[in-house]
């Protein structure tokens, strides 16, 4: 029994750290901050973090396979753009959104399909669907446009009471985030897809020889991502009810280090979406401990995530080594 | 026979493709854009007379990319890359533009003293702490790459992520304005009749070329990047070979952070060399050399960093937005990627067979 | 005598080349139902390409596939599988991160409504595991076992694939010990009796002659022709293999190994309770010059740890370790070789080849490492050596400008213990330096150990094969359970050393 609690703490010693971190750094700050000991500064992470989580999501399932996708953040930018400007154009929302999440789709698989086919590095691929989709994003539109569409108003701005949590909010596009989340516990744990994702991610070749479906899943997985992107751009431009290329700058950035934080090797095949969850939800509560602190200047907040991350992968690569020499 | 030999060597070579990348956009504009090859003379009343026209521009406002593409190499080839060559850039810029602030440690702060041109420092200190800097923000990504085992792109995440935050320590959040004119010279200089920067391009890659080629470490890095495991069982002390590869990345980073300074007059943390990161690791995939790790070559990349500017300068002269630059941006790595993936190689490749054979039969 | 109805596989004409090789020649193969058929060569003869056309790996420049009479293209390895070929291919090639049980059924995993039946996937695994007489923990992931394990995994996974009609083994045994090798023999007679063709690739002679029904052999990409075992001795199908015969290497390792002591000398190397905690237990050891000491045990057994503390891989803690009676402090692999010591590691996939760099490059690589970046060999002096030991280690390669992951798996072997005998060491440890490695070539580098020691270095020699251990060394040391069980001298007797190895005396 002692012997299997062992092991089942060195095999999701990451995650455990990841979960353990957060549940600290949230204390900590409940203690600097009483502000923060309200459940509403909780649901908040979800509001505030919508779109990171959703795309982080979608961005684990790239990294498991031991790809990166840096077009994320300039899908999203390309989606509130998009939609901002057909909305404008009298389209229905319910048009709007599934075209966009179809354009997501395709614009994923597209990239997934250079890497695969042309054998191209993913770094590469996606760096060019990031300055394309950043630039048609420009060239649809320079400025910022409105949203004035009465059903993305409602979804602003409806707030959902949470039951037994008196007081306690959360606006329906926060919602998205969390069932996508369940939907890829599943994926990821009991399906083919899932599994095959992994095995890619430890060795492609291998996973070919074993006869698996290489290229079809890591498509799919890129496709995956745009879709997520796209999602994550709707979620956008509910929450800010408006379209502008400048947006979600450099997220892919913050979604690479939420998944790297929440356990997920970069190099493929070792990690999962529970992590990433609490990745996220690190990231939302280091940026909410430096507004509630609110005295520092932007300098030091830009260090101040940066030390974090670093104590964060230090204590996790730790356990690496830990883990390697032990099994 | 020996020309089908030859051809196939041009073929192989690690210049062939980004050659080939730079003559396209070069074609283009001959076939376009007129004037593009223009190069005058120009009298210039501070820094004498020498060159000038679209081809100069590619070159000097090119090399601050070129040097970040020479250090970005030994990095990739490592198996690693570098993120925060940008924010290195930016703490660089920041060094510089303080200890010049002749308003420095003084109480009175007025205009006057703020935009003299007098320096605080000694112009030779000035640079030494720059590059000490740079170098120093090098050791540490690659101490963290080699000795804490971070994976590399987390590694320099946090640099990156941090490091403009650093710059703006420095400058204490300001955008400082650069009013010394010695200073001016490395980014604005020439030298007989050629910019000062891409005589600093030329020493830094011979520097790098001689340490790479003219001793086992080319061999070493590469081996490192190919199969860091196997290397130390061969008795390469990888973990050096790694700091090595990044501190000389940090210290490119701190000459391109010198000279951009220099150029643009002034040190903003936020905006100065932003991107270049990305820039720089395109310019080595242009080059030819994997992000996996491996095989590389410095030369192939400098020129990797030309076809960028190359490419930039002629949007430019075709008046596209700064912002749509980017679209513009996305059809040209397209376009790398077409040229380098396996399967337009393979074709050239079938292409070249089918023609030595009847070559070989006329004779 | 051969109905065509009783093939259930013909590959004619077969030809594929490589940049510089050609792999294959004019190929024809042809497998009957219910045969076990094995495929001999040497190291490069074209073995695995034969396979990796015939599973889609590879495409050939020309030849037909005909499949239960029917001519096929085979697409790719997935098409191959749905073409009822299930294949072992020679590196193992799974997946260390998920479970053991989802390597055996990844891609026929049983489902339920589109979810994996977790419960019957882990009763499925463990059930074919039984049928080799595996029981492990399935739910672990697979790089949590030996190599040995993970060949066997391997195996199963290949007998799993349930419409399976030819099965492919190219080398499988070469990571197994006696006992597993029989267990999968035992399971390929009966797979054979139910009508299952297989193809099997060895360099162990023994077995061939054990289980193989029909013999194929190849040389330099081409057919040397198909012979029935019974039909052909052993020194006929070396000859056959070799293109010569191998009578003259014997008989010189021979007469080699009966050399005697000096007696009384230094010792080289020595090891005081030595030990790493979890690894090795503490151990003692003495190597003098111009002796050979052989590591017998099971995988596992702390044979290659030990091998690693000697050479400095890992840090020991406890015991000291001298050489030429100096105390070492520093332990690395540089440090080591320095002092003249090398190791040409077990697992030269991992720990061996620099797969993008040139053969030239691979084989000076440690004499570099020594020598430090500063002094950079001559590129002239680089062609020099590589060359000397392609040549004397018998490397089939057009150029030393090969790359060495375009070798064959056995070339590369080679070229992995040319680096080592490049450092000209005093003493040398090799850890299963004959792996994978064609008759002839393990002749010739039993000799060279041999050559090694006569000049007066000392050699550690590790392999699983005990009757080239025992042919070689003067003493036998057998480890078991990570600590030294046993030392023999040079009479001891195979028997004696597999009843040390497994724990009954
Ligand atoms: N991808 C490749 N590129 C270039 N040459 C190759 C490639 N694959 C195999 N070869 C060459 O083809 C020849 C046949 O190799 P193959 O792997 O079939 O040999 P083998 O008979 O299996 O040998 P071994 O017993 O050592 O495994 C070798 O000379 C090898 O170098
Ligand atoms: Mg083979």
């Amino acid at each position: 029994m002692t012997q299997r609690t062992k092991l089942f703490l060195l095999n999701h010693g990451p995650l455990l750290t990841t979960v353990a971190i957060f549940l600290l750094a949230y204390v900590i700050g409940g203690q600097l901050y009483p502000a923060m000991q309200k459940p509403q500064v909780f649901f908040n992470l979800f509001i505030n973090n919508g779109s990171l989580l959703i795309v982080s999501i979608g961005m684990t399932f790239v990294i498991l396979t031991g790809g990166i996708d840096l077009s994320v953040a300039s899908v999203i930018a390309l989606t509130t753009v998009a939609s901002a400007v057909l909305l404008q154009n009298g389209l229905p929302p319910l048009v709007v959104m599934p075209l966009m999440l179809l354009m997501g789709i395709a614009f994923g698989a597209v990239l997934g399909g250079f890497i695969h086919f042309l054998k191209v590095q993913p770094f590469v691929v996606t760096l060019m669907g990031s300055f394309f989709a950043r630039g048609m994003a420009y060239i649809i539109s320079l400025t910022s446009v409105t949203i004035k569409d009465g059903f993305y108003n409602d979804l602003a701005l409806t707030p959902i009471y949470i039951p037994f949590v008196p007081n306690a909010y959360v606006y329906s596009y926060a919602l998205v985030g969390p069932v996508l989340f369940l939907v890829t516990i599943y994926l990821a744990f009991f399906t083919r897809f899932g599994r095959t994702v992994y095995a890619i991610g430890n060795n492609e070749q291998s996973a070919r020889l074993m006869g698996l479906p290489v290229g079809r899943t890591k498509i799919s997985v890129y496709a995956f991502s745009g879709f997520c992107s796209a999602l994550a751009g709707i979620v956008w431009s509910i929450a800010l009810l408006s379209g502008y290329g400048r947006y979600a700058p450099s997220m892919e950035l913050d979604a690479i280090a939420s998944v790297v934080m929440g356990g997920t090797m970069l190099t493929g095949g070792v990690g999962n979406p529970v992590g990433t969850l609490f990745g996220v939800l690190i990231n939302g509560t280091i940026v909410s401990l430096l507004q509630f602190n609110g005295t520092l200047s932007s300098w030091w907040t830009r260090i101040g995530v940066g030390a974090l991350t670093l104590v964060f992968i230090g204590i996790q690569s730790l356990f690496y080594v830990r883990r390697k020499t032990s099994g | 026979m020996t020309r089908q030999k030859l051809l196939a060597r041009v073929r192989e070579s690690r210049l062939f493709w980004p050659l080939t990348a730079l003559a396209v956009i070069l074609l283009f504009d001959a076939l376009f854009a007129p004037g593009f090859f223009r190069i005058g003379i120009i009298d210039d009343p501070v820094y004498g007379p020498h060159l000038y026209g679209n081809l100069i521009d590619v070159l000097n406002n090119g090399a601050p990319l070129m040097l970040v593409s020479i250090g970005m190499t030994l990095v990739i080839a490592t198996s690693g890359v570098d993120l925060s060559v940008g924010a290195v850039i930016a703490i660089s810029a920041a060094m510089g533009a303080v200890l010049i602030n002749p308003a420095l440690g003084d109480r009175l702060i007025t205009n006057d003293i703020l935009t003299a041109d007098t320096t605080n420092t000694p112009l030779p200190l000035i640079i030494l702490a720059d590059l000490a800097a740079g170098t120093l923000c090098g050791l540490w990504n690659g101490f963290l790459v080699s000795r804490a085992r971070i994976q590399p792109m987390v590694a320099t995440l946090i640099l990156m992520v941090a490091g403009r935050g650093i710059a703006q320590l420095i400058t204490n959040g300001q955008i400082m304005t650069i009013y010394y004119t010695p200073y001016f010279w490395f980014g604005n200089g020439f030298i007989l009749g050629l910019p000062v920067s891409i005589y600093i391009v030329a020493g830094v890659a011979l520097l790098a070329w001689v340490l790479v080629r003219k001793t086992a470490l080319g061999l070493f890095i590469e081996s490192t990047g190919v199969n860091a495991r196997a290397a130390y069982y061969a008795g390469l002390d990888e973990r050096n070979i790694k700091l090595l590869a990044y501190t000389f990345c940090g210290f490119t980073g701190a000459i391109a952070g010198l000279i951009l300074s220099s150029y643009v007059h002034s040190s903003d943390a936020n905006n100065i060399g932003a991107n270049y990161e990305l820039d720089a690791i395109l310019a080595v995939v242009m080059g030819g050399t994997l992000m996996s790790g491996g095989r590389f070559s410095i030369v192939a990349s400098i020129i990797g960093a030309m076809v960028i500017w190359a490419f930039t300068i002629t949007m430019y002269t075709f008046g596209v937005p700064a912002d749509a630059l980017t679209a513009a941006k996305a059809v040209l790595v397209l376009l790398v990627i077409l040229l380098y993936s396996e399967f337009s190689q393979r074709l050239l490749g079938r292409w070249s067979l089918r023609k030595g054979p009847s070559h070989d039969a006329a004779h | 005598m051969l109905e065509p109805t009783d093939a259930i596989l013909r590959m004619s004409r077969i030809s594929k080349s490589f940049p510089g090789v050609a792999a294959l020649e004019d190929v024809d193969f042809t497998l009957r139902r219910g045969e076990i058929h094995a495929l001999m060569g040497e190291n490069g003869a074209g073995k695995s390409t034969l396979i990796k056309v015939l599973t889609g790996v590879e495409h050939p420049e020309h030849g037909t596939i005909e499949l239960d009479g029917r001519v096929v293209q085979v697409r790719s390895p997935q098409h191959s599988q749905a073409l009822g070929i299930s294949t072992v291919y020679q590196e193992i090639n799974l997946c260390t991160n998920i479970s053991v049980a989802e390597n055996i059924l990844l891609g026929n995993e049983p489902q339920r409504f589109g979810t994996i039946d977790w419960r019957r996937l882990n009763a499925l695994a463990a059930r074919a595991l039984k049928r080799l007489d595996i029981d492990i923990d399935v739910a672990r992931p697979l790089g949590n076992y030996s190599l040995a394990i993970q060949q066997m995994v391997a195996i199963v996974r290949a007998l799993e694939i349930a419409s399976a009609k030819i099965l492919i083994l190219d080398e499988p045994t070469s990571s197994l010990d006696a006992n597993e090798t029989s267990l999968l023999f035992d399971v390929m007679r009966k797979l054979r009796a139910t009508g299952i063709a297989i193809v099997f690739v060895t360099h162990f002679l023994d077995q061939v002659y054990q289980v193989s029904d029909r013999i194929t052999v190849l040389r330099n990409g081409r057919l040397v022709g198909t012979y029935e075992t019974g039909a052909l001795p052993r020194v006929e199908l070396i000859a056959k293999m070799l293109g010569r015969s191998l009578a003259d290497l014997e008989t010189v390792s021979k007469a080699r190994a009966q050399h005697e002591l000096p007696a009384a000398e230094a010792p080289t190397l020595k090891a005081a309770g030595l030990g790493h905690k979890g690894t090795l237990e503490p151990i003692d050891l003495e190597l003098r010059p111009g002796e050979v000491i052989g590591l017998a045990g099971l995988l596992g057994s702390g044979r290659s740890e030990l091998a690693r503390l000697l050479f400095g891989v890992d840090t020991p803690d406890a015991g000291t370790l001298t050489v030429d009676g100096r105390p070492v402090t520093r332990f690395s692999p540089n440090e080591s070789l320095r002092h003249g010591v090398a190791l040409c590691p077990e697992d030269r996939k991992v720990e061996g080849i620099v797969k993008d760099l040139t053969i030239r490059e691979n084989i000076i690589l440690a004499l570099q490492a020594r020598q430090g970046w500063a002094r950079y060999l001559p590129e002239a002096r680089q062609y020099e050596i590589a060359e000397a030991y392609v040549k004397l280690l018998g490397i089939v390669t057009p150029s030393v400008d090969q790359l060495v992951g375009n070798l064959s798996g056995g070339n590369q072997q080679k070229v992995i213990l040319a680096r080592w005998l490049a450092t000209s060491p005093r003493i040398l440890i090799l850890d299963e330096p004959t792996r994978g490695i064609d008759v002839g070539a393990k002749a010739e580098i039993q000799k060279l150990v041999l050559d090694l020691a006569e000049e007066g270095k000392s050699i550690v020699f590790i392999s699983s094969e005990l009757e080239e251990v025992l042919r070689i060394s003067q003493r036998v040391i057998v480890m078991r359970d990570q600590r030294k069980a046993a030392e023999y001298g040079k009479d001891v007797t195979a028997q004696t050393i597999i009843h040390t190895m497994a724990g009954h005396q």
